[in-house]
């Protein structure tokens, strides 16, 4: 314990909030708190101070505009996989939530502190990728937009300003008539951190592969956007063919490492396998099997 | 920083440094021991208890977090409205050593609060954050899903009758 507490906040409002990283910018931003919790000897005393943004009414649920969403930072992974909206309009990102640690996780973890924390292993991340949403940004200089796929700069490093708060994600309509697939790969469906987490929007017009987006996460420093496999596909008859080309891409273009979860070797394998059961899920007939893979 | 909650029913004020944890609080300061820590980093659920009625993992909640939330823990729903639930398991071989039991406890209890009859899916879905070791959970589903058959756990979390 500190003999000189750090100063906390607890604004209910973005001006309020606003006025408290102007005078302190160096002030931890809390939402969920379910990773910087694990890293609180690293972090103690805490010092300047923390400021808890779970109190701001205004970036927290979910709001349908103009056919896409707006969803507040602070929404929980809980509120959005219960979400109506976002179930029938973007599957994926529920899917996700609902991988997303357990239900106690669940009823913690926002979708804003994903964002923010920017761990390449966020398991919300790689769908947002695919989902090109912007990114809100308000602080003492004002608020501005951050196109998604420009929010992940480095390792744990993002767009967000120290004095910024992440405020909205605005999701814009899916492609009409897009399939939408999330796949994950850890030791156990919940509560494990990913070695390979997968993420697809992707349209079909006329038999050929239309609109594709590809993302992944925990194989690169950042989560990343798949430009080669969905290069590699793009154009071509929705089968086997497409879907083999773009695993094979996938494993080409991504950096994996070895760690205490998992080896760079069986991330590209794990990639290539997964790109192309996502890319063959948006062929006619069967949807493939769900055996080992 | 001074902080009013409730815990158990009972007005609480804690004055603490604003990231520590709930955990400690309850055990440290309220001698609420029975809310154990199994991994201290939100891996294992032994430390759930419920915030306004949901399950959440105390060593992630900071004081900070805790104003004017209401806290239930094992103490306060095991000797009252969960009786039922711990005497199932008991009886179904839930319990072996122990450590996750309260967690359990808890997380099962929100369940079958906001679903009175859940699948066993649904149980396996709701317990995913709570690891057990000994029993390989099948004693732990039976408990469940007979408390609810039964209709023993309905009593009001915020009447305990401790």
């Amino acid at each position: 314990m500190s003999s000189s507490p750090p100063a906390a906040y607890s604004p209910r409002t973005l001006a309020e909030a606003c006025r408290h990283l102007a005078a302190e910018p160096r002030l931890v931003r809390l939402a969920g708190c379910t990773d910087l919790m694990v890293a609180a000897a690293e972090r103690w005393p805490w010092h300047p101070g923390v400021i808890d943004l779970t109190g701001i009414a205004e970036i927290r649920g979910v709001r349908e505009d103009a056919g896409g969403l707006t969803i507040g930072a602070t929404t929980t992974f809980g509120e959005l996989r219960r979400s109506p909206a976002v179930r029938a309009r973007f599957p994926a990102l529920a899917e996700a939530a609902a991988q997303i640690g357990g239900w106690q996780i669940q009823n913690r973890a926002t979708l804003g502190g994903n964002l923010a924390n920017a761990s390449p292993a966020g398991d919300s991340l790689p769908v947002l990728l695919a989902l090109e949403p912007m990114v809100v940004a308000i602080g003492p200089r004002g608020q501005r937009e951050i196109p998604y796929t420009d929010f992940h700069l480095g390792y744990r490093r993002t767009a967000l300003a120290p004095d910024e708060i992440l405020a909205w994600v605005r999701l814009p309509p899916p492609p009409e008539g897009a399939v939408q697939a999330f796949r994950k790969v850890g030791p156990r469906a919940a509560q494990a951190i990913s070695k390979v987490v997968v993420a697809m929007v992707g349209t079909v017009t006329d038999g050929r592969i239309a609109e594709l987006r590809l993302a992944a996460g925990s194989v690169a420093p950042t989560p990343v956007r798949l430009a080669r496999a969905e290069a590699a596909a793009r154009g071509l008859q929705a089968g086997p063919e497409a879907a083999a080309r773009a695993g094979s891409a996938a494993a080409s273009e991504v950096t994996p490492i070895d760690d205490v979860r998992s080896t760079a070797a069986y991330r590209a394998w794990a990639l290539e396998r997964l790109v192309r059961r996502l890319v063959l899920g948006l062929a006619p007939g069967p949807l493939p099997g769900e055996g080992p893979i | 920083m001074r902080v009013e909650l409730t815990v158990n029913g009972q007005p609480v004020a804690f004055d603490g440094h604003p990231m520590e944890r709930l955990l400690d609080l309850l055990r440290e300061r309220l001698s609420l021991t029975g809310t154990k820590e199994g991994c201290g980093e939100g891996e294992c659920g032994a430390c759930s208890v419920l915030v306004d009625g949901e399950p959440q993992l105390s060593c992630l909640v900071p004081l900070l977090q805790c104003g004017g939330r209401r806290i239930d823990t094992i103490e306060g729903l095991a000797h009252g409205p969960a009786r039922a639930l711990v005497e199932g398991l008991v009886a179904a071989g839930g319990v072996q050593c122990g450590a996750c039991t309260p967690g359990i406890v808890v997380t099962a209890w929100a369940l079958l609060q906001s679903n009175p009859a859940p699948t066993r899916e649904e149980v396996a879905g709701a317990l995913a954050g709570n690891l057990c070791r000994c029993t390989g959970y099948e004693g732990i589903f039976r408990a469940i899903l007979q408390t609810a058959e039964s209709h023993e756990h309905s009593g009001k979390v915020e009447n305990p009758v401790s």
